[in-house]
């Protein structure tokens, strides 16, 4: 294995071969291979990408949320950005599923650093990260009762009327 | 008696960070106190709030309290035309914002494919390596006031002015300072930017030696620094630590060397290492990067090309304001961009900035309309901030407080 070099094709083939029923779709937008995959077995692949030798992708740079309210079923997701820094190649994965049950397994086992982004996503985008030590709010005030970054929450006031959203963005 | 008190300070001592520690009131006898430290207080350089818990002078666990100065920068993004988000950006990290914009204004550039004149990428490596040493010195001198020594910080904020003042000459601000457009620059460099550039180069290295002799082989500050909240390079990548604060632990990462934006590779420089990822290591390493930024700009303003300041960019970069008042299509460019009418494709693209603290990133998802559908900073100090607790966990109060400052963790960018 220490002749594999690493980009976006064979670290796809690598990936496909162990965990190629989680991976519903994979593109490269800007030359960054970007997975889609299965809620349920993110966490597997993650620890995957960290424990293989060929690949040694350990290196959590960016976890976080993303709401898109028209995709019925799928409304929420969670995007990883990961980065092998010994070979210095990133990756990008993504989970989408159901805003009526929001919960994908924490990571926090395998990276610390995730536990504060993961607290954030939550904050923010209402996912639950089940085995999460601490699945508080972080940045919000403690009592603060809905997920602020979530696309029906406008960022003024929504009952105002003299500002057209078509004029002042969304 | 005492035997229990001892169970429950090595059960404190063991508790991990993210459960809350274990302590009820029967078993406070008097022995272990509580310390906020924080939110405002002059030692913690910014507001957060560690609540600590102290047998004496040791700390047995702490809570952090983070989100005092939470803007919602994300959420104001998502209604922000893309040219009006680099303010926003000056106030992640105010201490280098220049290079937050600059990296802000490259990420625009990646989604559309913009093609940047070399000249830019210089002008920018100038900008972004003078903040770089500005973000250093105010850090760097701040370790040293946290361990008694005011008269280095006093000493080079005057340099940090000047640092200011170069800045003004290209965008008329000094901290926040929205510096530059998405494609370049407002204006040339000025034939003064370049005599105050030439000065600072010329005087700033001997003030800087003096500095670095006044605290680098002092007895009492290496024996104060030295083992003061190390962490070990393992430990670090966990947390995601990046930047000086990671190189210090030993790992070689730097965004500048690893993944070179902005023509970085032309330029030659090394990446200093530290060896214990202690306060000492942390000092050690900005010293000595910023020597090898003032390498950076000394090549960069030696050899910088000639061309255009900015990129052929209608869509994005305003027409000069004569051709707007007699040019109709200037006229109708300068509308389109003001109201933030400019075509954008849709995509997703992550880029990212060695900034003052290391990797800072840039997810941004466009659905093609007129503001980012999505944009997600990875803000390093909220990041490496977590391990804070398991740093200064056994040591003593004044040794948490270097610590802090050490890992110059900034409140705009940590709770942006």
């Amino acid at each position: 294995m220490s002749d594999f070099t690493l980009n976006n094709e064979t670290v796809l083939e690598r990936i496909s071969a162990h965990f190629g029923d989680a991976i519903l779709s994979s593109e490269t937008p800007y030359d960054l291979l970007t997975l889609v995959v299965e809620p349920t077995r993110v966490h597997d692949l993650i620890k995957f990408l960290k424990e293989d030798e060929a690949l040694q992708i350990s290196f959590l740079t960016l976890l976080g949320g993303i709401h898109f309210p028209d995709n019925k079923g799928k409304e929420l997701g969670v995007n990883y950005h990961l980065h092998s820094l010994i070979h210095n190649f990133r990756i990008r994965l993504k989970i989408y599923f159901s805003i009526e049950n929001p919960e994908v397994d924490s990571i926090v086992d395998l990276y610390v650093g995730a536990n504060w982004q993961e607290r954030e996503t939550y904050d923010f985008f209402g996912i639950t990260f089940k085995g999460h030590p601490n699945m508080t709010r972080i940045l919000n005030e403690d009592d603060m009762d809905y997920f602020p970054m979530r696309k029906e929450y406008h960022l003024e006031d929504a009952t105002r009327e003299d500002k057209d959203d078509r004029f002042f963005g969304r | 008696m005492s035997n229990w008190i001892e169970e429950e300070k090595s059960s404190l001592l063991k508790s991990n960070q993210n459960e809350k520690p274990q302590l009820s009131k029967e078993t406070i006898d008097g022995d272990i106190a509580t310390l906020n430290l924080g939110p405002t207080h002059p030692a913690t350089h910014g507001i957060f709030q560690n609540i600590l818990r102290v047998d004496g002078e040791k700390i047995l666990s702490s809570e952090q309290t983070v989100g005092y100065i939470h803007r919602a920068f994300e959420k104001l993004a998502e209604r922000r035309p893309f040219n009006q988000i680099t303010p926003i950006t000056d106030r992640l990290n105010y201490c280098s914002s220049p290079i937050n914009n600059i990296g802000w204004e490259m990420t625009v550039e990646k989604l559309i494919q913009a093609e940047i004149p070399k000249r830019v990428d210089y002008m920018r490596v100038i900008i972004m390596e003078l903040a770089r040493i500005a973000d250093h010195l105010v850090c760097n001198s701040v370790v040293g006031v946290d361990t008694g020594a005011l008269t280095g910080f006093t000493y080079v904020f005057q340099e940090r002015e000047k640092i200011y003042e170069l800045f003004e000459e290209v965008c008329g601000a000094r901290l926040t300072t929205n510096i530059g457009r998405i494609g370049g620059f407002e204006r040339d460099f000025s034939p003064t930017f370049h005599y105050k550039l030439k000065e600072f180069l010329r005087t700033f290295p001997k003030v800087f030696n003096e500095f670095d002799s006044l605290l680098a082989r002092n007895r009492i500050f290496m024996d104060r620094t030295m083992k003061a909240g190390p962490i070990s390079g393992e430990r670090a990548l966990e947390y995601g630590f990046v930047g000086p604060n990671l190189r210090a632990a030993g790992i070689d990462y730097d965004v500048r060397s690893m993944n070179p934006y902005s023509s970085y590779q032309d330029f030659d420089f090394i990446i200093p290492v530290g060896v214990n990822g202690d306060t000492y290591d942390r000092f050690m390493v900005r010293q000595e990067e910023i020597r090898q930024s003032l390498r950076i700009i000394e090549q960069a303003a030696k050899n910088i090309p000639e061309g255009s300041f900015k990129a052929d960019l209608p869509d994005f970069y305003l027409p000069p304001k004569e051709k707007v008042y007699n040019n109709m299509e200037a006229l109708i460019y300068h509308f389109k961009i003001v109201m933030g009418e400019t075509p954008i494709p849709a995509g997703e693209v992550y880029h990212s900035v060695e900034g003052g603290n290391g990797e800072l990133g840039y997810y941004l998802v466009s659905d093609g309309g007129r503001t980012p559908y999505r944009l997600q900073f990875r803000r390093p100090c909220f990041i490496y901030y977590q391990a804070y607790p398991e740093m200064i966990t056994g040591s003593t109060i004044s040794d948490a407080v270097l610590t802090l400052s050490s890992l110059n963790v900034i409140a705009g960018e940590l709770d942006a």
